[in-house]
């Protein structure tokens, strides 16, 4: 059970608002699509819902529970960069999430416990198609390899709430297609939330169960740190995608020569 | 073949020939000067000819020394060494807990930030006479002035890289669950130990540094307290091959620390700066 629920949030630093009025909930097992310009607060929206930083406004639940003050693991996250650690190998990166959650002082887990926590990332690793690169360091791996990495290491913990930051950004289109197909396998399998920043509209449509824009509707330079982004368009594509089961249509996908 | 300067590489064997170049010719160049003077006068004690190295060699590291019983040599390497290696690593084991400090623990970094940027500006040989009068004499205030001299330095460079180490990499440690000590053990501490090394490798020449100044001052044994003690006869036939020696144990222990990253710190290969 997942529900993120989002009231009347602002964001406002010294000098200039970020973001105004953000009202949205997301219903359980959703998958949401942020879209919107650069530099219109995508990023500060996950940092808010990550703990990494305070709305100044309003208030965002989980199932009902407010956000603690600080990152936990029932919210797990993958960025555009930087998401996996440079000094382990790809199964120590997924090993270390169980080792970080469950594991000593020092991070460590040992005996039986280890062996099963070593036998989940392996599963997990396999399961992302990364097996034959287990003993690798990420920088030996490609960007998309990189990703699906990132992708294992967030999910072994079991979040209730997956945040991604422009996760596929840097990829190239072929290896984006194949990622895309796991991320929806992953998140089927689950009863996880998705949350996805994008730039790229396509994949926000293709992916995601909803779409939600931000923009600034004030842009005069003299109004710009008065004002900040807001929700601009809102698109529920289940439902659109029942309304066009629902409705017979002529068959587009045969008509197509 | 290239037309341009900048183009011409010499291959493997040619550069190996022209790295030795300048320390034949500058072997090559001393020999010509210290004969020319030793024709002139025979007597002449600042550029000793290569038989005399040999007589020092014998003295200093076949035979006994007639008044203490050591092989001098190797009593003064072991204990310079004990000296710089103690230093060293009090200062490594301070800065790295501090640096870590410093760079990841905000509070930590409020209450000492300043003052360690305040005393890494302190001129640490202007400390000695302090340390020499509180301490004593003996291996304590030369072990501190190291470890004063090196220390704010190689304390400021980690916290510089603690603070590199990306945002993302903190919070995604804590999204899967690590407390603070876990996140300093798992995620930080395995980060900065290569660039650890890496800023050891910088200071060793001033620890170096540190050291033959102190053993110059007040030392009964050590490879800086012979040379200046020689100084006095003028004796370069001694002089001169530890001022050699120093610069091998130098390069030796260069070599090492280079060696040891590469060997425990795989996933960090390629990211040396220093050569
Ligand atoms: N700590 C901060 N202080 C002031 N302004 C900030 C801060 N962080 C972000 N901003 C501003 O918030 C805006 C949104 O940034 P960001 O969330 O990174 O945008 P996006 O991810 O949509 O490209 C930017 O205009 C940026 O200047
Ligand atoms: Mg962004």
């Amino acid at each position: 059970m997942s529900n993120v629920v989002v009231d009347n949030v602002w964001k406002e630093y010294e000098t200039q608002v970020v973001l105004e009025r953000i009202s949205f909930e997301t219903g359980e097992h959703a998958f949401v699509a942020i879209v919107g310009p650069s530099g219109c607060g995508k990023s500060t929206f996950l940092r808010l819902l990550m703990s990494e930083e305070r709305a100044s406004r309003g208030t965002i639940t989980i199932d009902g529970e407010a956000l603690p003050p600080e990152p936990t693991p029932e919210r797990g996250i993958v960025f555009q960069r930087y998401s996996v650690f440079p000094h382990l190998t790809a199964l120590q990166n997924v090993l270390v999430g169980l080792e970080l959650r469950d594991g000593n002082f020092f991070g460590r887990l040992f005996g039986r416990r280890r062996r099963q926590a070593r036998a989940a990332a392996a599963e997990m690793l396999d399961h992302v198609g990364l097996k034959d690169a287990s003993s690798k360091y990420p920088a030996q791996l490609s960007g998309g390899m990189q990703q699906r990495l990132a992708l294992a290491q967030a999910l072994i913990t079991k979040p209730k709430v997956l945040l991604l930051d422009e996760p596929f950004g840097a990829l190239d289109p072929g290896t984006r297609k194949d990622i895309h197909a796991l991320l929806l396998r992953l998140w089927r399998e689950t009863q996880m939330t998705v949350l996805m920043v994008t730039h790229d509209l396509p994949e926000a449509f293709t992916l995601a169960t909803r779409v939600i824009a931000f923009d600034r509707l004030r842009n005069r330079p003299e109004e710009k740190a008065a004002y900040g982004a807001t929700i601009t368009f809102d698109v529920d594509l289940e439902a659109e995608r029942r309304w066009q089961t629902m409705v017979p249509q002529a068959p587009v996908a045969e008509a197509a020569p | 073949m290239a037309s341009r300067l900048i183009n011409l590489r010499p291959n493997r064997r040619v550069a190996i020939a022209l790295a030795t170049l300048p320390f034949i010719l500058s072997i090559l160049i001393y020999l010509v000067f210290s004969a020319a003077r030793l024709a002139e006068n025979p007597n002449d004690k600042v550029l000793p000819a290569p038989s005399s190295f040999v007589e020092t060699f014998e003295r200093y590291v076949l035979e006994p020394d007639v008044r203490t019983g050591d092989y001098l040599l190797w009593s003064d390497t072991l204990a310079s060494l004990y000296r710089l290696g103690s230093g060293v690593a009090i200062a490594t084991l301070v800065a790295l807990v501090f640096g870590i400090g410093l760079g990841l623990v905000p509070v930590v970094g409020s209450v000492f930030s300043a003052f360690v940027t305040a005393v890494a500006m302190v001129p640490p040989l202007a400390v000695l006479p302090i340390l020499f009068i509180a301490l004593g004499l003996g291996e304590t205030a030369k072990i501190a002035l190291i470890a004063i001299g090196i220390g704010p330095v190689i304390m400021r460079d980690l916290a510089l890289r603690v603070a590199e180490i990306p945002r993302e990499q903190l919070i995604k440690a804590q999204s899967l669950g690590a407390s603070t000590w876990q996140i300093v053990w798992r995620i930080v501490l395995p980060q900065v130990l290569p660039r650890l090394i890496d800023s050891v490798r910088l200071v060793m020449g001033q620890a170096w540094l540190f050291l033959i100044a102190a053993e110059a001052i007040a030392a009964q044994s050590g490879l800086g307290y012979r040379i200046f003690l020689m100084r006095r006869y003028l004796s370069m036939d001694v002089i001169l091959p530890y001022v050699f020696w120093i610069t091998l144990l130098a390069v030796a222990s260069d070599l090492l620390l280079r060696l040891l990253r590469t060997w425990a710190f795989p996933w960090a290969r390629g990211e040396t700066k220093a050569p």
